[in-house]
């Protein structure tokens, strides 16, 4: 039992570290090497047009009739953000927050498991790349900023590159023995595949130590848990958080407004768990593309082309809350006289934002997208 | 790996170290889809599905009770005396919830049902084939009914078509109400229909129309594949040739009441009312057919299909070789998938005959092949509801029931892939750090209800026959500081991972 209570006994110690980091010349200290990373991915295609809703366009309300939401926080002239994400509204005031919308990653068809897989490569067209575009950053960057993990089971193709990712669960299950995991060390030892698996198993071990009754059930633990797991001084710096049930082709108005609950109780737990750590926090929210620009017959949408996305943090540059080439919803403005138009790269967006969180060139960065 | 352990873990769901193989791996693999049994006890034991619709029902005109209650005139004056009116909150809650335990039932019953039939099993093959097909075809249990439906789906639809045709298969999987209501199907209506005219023409508020979600996932995912030449207007048009498909009692929406006499509820039914009239062109082909022959027969064109054989080939080739798996192995299946009809025993039968798959190290386990397999190997018919808390969180939903819990917690929750693509055959999905640790954690647990009863080293050589486990394996098996211990390194072993 004594080496579980060694893990505790360190845990707690990197938090009292984190709270004596609040004094400002040590927070100045740790913020030369202390910048971090997330991104939450939307599977299923999530519906840019009611999470950053084109209120000022006048074909909106022909389009989507009842699910065009009343309320929502009015961003600028033209868009008004929903309400569900009543937490985040205030850090767009704050240029804490900031949307890119009418963008879309180099895919053009509406398969997920396709898009997804460009999204997360960074290709030109699915699976032409065998890494994803995170993988590929870590090579880019100090060694002491490429501790990466995934809130999975497996590490997602984002993720996948050169360097070692860990994979977390949260889950209930009773720590096995310390015999039982020396022993299953040696065991794994000379195996290729399974051997560095089993040391990155063992380093989130460590890491995690007391907090295997937090669940992750909603979006506020999950938030709160990758804020544990980023706070630590050998914690994580580039983390991925896997987000489902986008997918809304029908009754879409509910279902979006509880997942967009989600989502915001999640930013809110990752930013209150950073603490003073979320001014060197970039935030990506992204989809593989986005839904149909009208309602379809059972008051969903069905799959599109353009979306929007969220970048999100204590350091943006300063800009507008929202950037867009807006396209229009107009009948010939539409991609295939269905979908919103995409006007913006998502790659070429997340590259410039990689290149002043971390300040790196522009042309290195710029190539890890196709 | 010798031919014996091949056969009882590649092909079959792990040994239980009882299994008489003998000298002809092949011919004991062949006999097993001969001998298959669509319904085994533990799934004949189930309900009827009636009996789940009524359960569904029941829930459904409970949410409808409420709501009218809470519309009730006396309800505004109860509002105002706060009390009341959340203790009246609250007893509907408390019922509400029970009702939907009440449905839940039936898919903790269903996945019981299945992990008993693989455990107790004698033709572990064809087990596993249903696995795959039903993992092809998958739905997920995201939306209640299909919580309620999804066991009687894989146990109507994919189990009693193993032996027939690949279209058969298919006509059954995506007409089965689990799916009609899974991929949105059951409330699609085309826009020239009876119904949708009848709608308009009364100046209805509410939209009818198409919903192509069935429609796409048929193309792209259970038959032709994505980028095979189908373009968006044949995924509409194909959608519009399956309106009229929909499930009696189920559908929701404003035109259920005339569904419901077109049959028991929760059936599936055509609904002329609801089919778009008129001739489709897809693919360069026109269908004139009048009502539900005309999607039986763009399916039967899809099914049969060379980009459907060449689609089919390759997942059944990466589920038993590799996950890129050898063109040769591919180009056979496909050719036998062709020449049969889309005949899925002798499609099966090509796997067995086929080198390809009797080499090679194996692919990491999926958590429910790797779950099977460590159940089987410790002799177990069944995951009891644990008694002392000890199997996973108690407080997560269901978990005292023991199976699902345990799969939800290794990553893989039965029927529950979360996207009709089904859950993924790479090695890149299941092979990661965490999904290690949780695995060592479960056999831990497990070897240590066990404790002495299994003795390790002899039970190591049974499951793994003909030195098919490395002597570093059976080393650290037999240096085992107690029999529970030297159980869990067996389960976890590399050997034991992969298949």
């Amino acid at each position: 039992m004594m080496p579980i209570l060694d893990r505790r006994r360190a845990l707690g110690a990197g938090l009292l570290f984190g709270a004596a980091g609040m004094m400002p010349g040590l927070a100045f200290a740790a913020a030369g090497t202390a910048r971090r990373f997330v991104f939450i991915i939307q599977r299923g295609a999530a519906d840019g047009l009611s999470i950053v809703a084109p209120t000022g366009d006048p074909a909106l309300a022909g389009l989507r009739g009842a699910l065009v939401e009343p309320g929502g926080t009015r961003l600028d002239a033209m868009f008004t953000l929903h309400p569900a994400l009543a937490g985040i509204a205030p850090l767009f005031a704050q240029g804490q927050a900031r949307a890119y919308h009418a963008i879309a990653s180099a895919y053009r068809d509406r398969s997920h498991f396709d898009g997804q897989n460009v999204l997360e490569s960074g290709g030109a067209l699915p699976y032409a790349l065998k890494t994803g575009w995170m993988g590929r950053l870590m090579s880019l960057l100090p060694a002491a900023e490429t501790n990466a993990l995934a809130l999975a089971p497996a590490v997602p193709l984002a993720l996948r590159g050169a360097l070692p990712v860990a994979t977390y669960v949260p889950g209930a299950l009773p720590a096995a023995s310390d015999d039982l995991l020396r022993r299953v060390t040696m065991l794994y030892e000379p195996d290729r595949q399974l051997g560095p698996l089993w040391t990155e198993a063992m380093k989130t071990k460590a890491l995690t130590g007391d907090i295997g009754g937090n669940n992750g059930r909603n979006g506020a633990q999950l938030g709160e848990l990758a804020a544990t797991l980023m706070n630590p001084t050998d914690g994580a710096r580039l983390m991925m958080i896997e987000t489902g049930g986008w997918d809304t082709h029908s009754a879409q108005k509910a279902r979006l407004a509880a997942q967009l609950r989600g989502l915001d109780a999640l930013i809110g737990g990752l930013k209150t768990g950073l603490g003073p750590a979320w001014t060197d926090t970039l935030v990506l929210v992204a989809t593989e593309f986005g839904r149909t620009a009208a309602v379809n017959g059972t008051g969903g949408t069905d799959h599109g082309t353009a979306s929007a996305a969220l970048l999100l943090g204590g350091a943006l540059p300063a800009g507008p809350p929202v950037v867009a080439q807006w396209p229009g919803l107009g009948a010939a403005a539409l991609y295939q006289d269905r979908d919103l138009m995409p006007t913006q790269a998502l790659g070429d967006i997340v590259s410039a934002a990689l290149a002043h969180h971390y300040a790196l060139p522009k042309a290195r960065v710029a190539g890890l997208f196709a | 790996m010798s031919e014996q352990a091949i056969a009882l873990n590649r092909f079959g769901l792990g040994a239980r170290g009882d299994e008489r193989v003998g000298s002809d791996p092949r011919g004991w693999l062949k006999a097993q889809l001969a001998g298959f049994d669509p319904a085994p006890p533990a799934i004949a034991a189930l309900p009827p599905r009636a009996e789940i619709i009524a359960s569904l029902g029941a829930y459904r005109e409970l949410v409808a009770m409420l709501r009218d209650e809470r519309k009730a005139p006396g309800a505004a004056a109860a509002a105002i005396s706060g009390d009341a009116a959340t203790a009246a909150s609250a007893r509907g809650d408390d019922t509400l919830r029970q009702s939907r335990q009440d449905v839940r039932r039936h898919y903790v019953a269903g996945v019981g049902a299945r992990l008993t039939a693989a455990l107790t099993t004698e033709t572990p093959f064809a087990e596993r084939l249903v696995h795959f097909w039903s993992n092809h075809f998958a739905v997920s249990v995201d939306k209640l009914p299909v919580v309620a439906l999804a066991a009687d789906y894989e146990f109507t639809a994919i189990r009693p078509n193993l032996g027939k045709r690949f279209g058969d298969m298919a006509w059954a999987a995506i007409r089965h109400p689990a799916m009609l209501v899974y991929l949105d199907q059951a409330q699609s209506i085309g826009p020239g229909s009876p119904l949708a005219q009848i709608a308009a023409s009364r100046g209805g508020r509410r939209q009818l129309g198409l919903n192509e979600n069935l429609a796409r996932e048929v193309m792209e995912l259970h038959t032709l594949g994505v980028r095979t030449g189908y373009d968006q207007a044949d995924v509409t048009e194909f959608a519009r040739a399956l309106t009229g498909w929909t499930v009696a009692g189920l559908a929701g929406g404003p035109f259920e009441r005339r569904l419901e006499q077109l049959g028991a509820p929760g059936q599936s039914v055509f609904a002329p009312a609801l089919h778009e009239p008129g001739t489709r062109a897809i693919m360069g082909k026109s269908y004139a057919e009048a009502g539900e022959a005309q999607a039986r027969a763009v399916l039967g064109d899809l099914a049969a299909s060379p980009a459907t054989a060449q689609h089919i080939a390759v997942k059944l080739a990466r589920h038993f070789s590799a996950d890129d798996p050898p063109p040769t192995l591919v180009a056979r299946l496909a050719a036998a998938f062709t020449a049969s009809g889309g005949d899925l025993p002798t499609l099966h039968r090509t796997l067995v005959d086929s080198p390809e798959v009797w080499t090679g190290a194996g692919k990491f386990k999926s958590p429910w092949e790797w779950t099977v397999s460590a159940l089987r190997a410790t002799g177990a018919d069944r995951i009891a509801p644990p008694p002392d808390r000890a199997m996973g969180d108690d407080s997560r939903p269901g978990a005292r029931a023991g199976a699902q819990g345990l799969f939800q917690q290794l990553g893989q929750p039965v029927w529950k892939p979360g996207s009709p693509a089904g859950w993924d055959d790479t090695d890149a999905t299941w092979a990661g750090p965490g999904a290690l640790m949780t695995r060592v954690e479960v056999a831990e647990r497990m070897a240590g209800r066990i404790g002495d009863r299994i003795d390790a080293r002899s039970r190591a050589a049974a499951v793994l026959p003909g030195a098919a486990l490395s002597a570093e394996s059976a080393q650290a098996i037999a240096r085992a500081d107690s029999p529970a211990q030297g159980l869990a390194l067996l389960l976890v072993a590399p050997e034991f991972m992969r298949r």
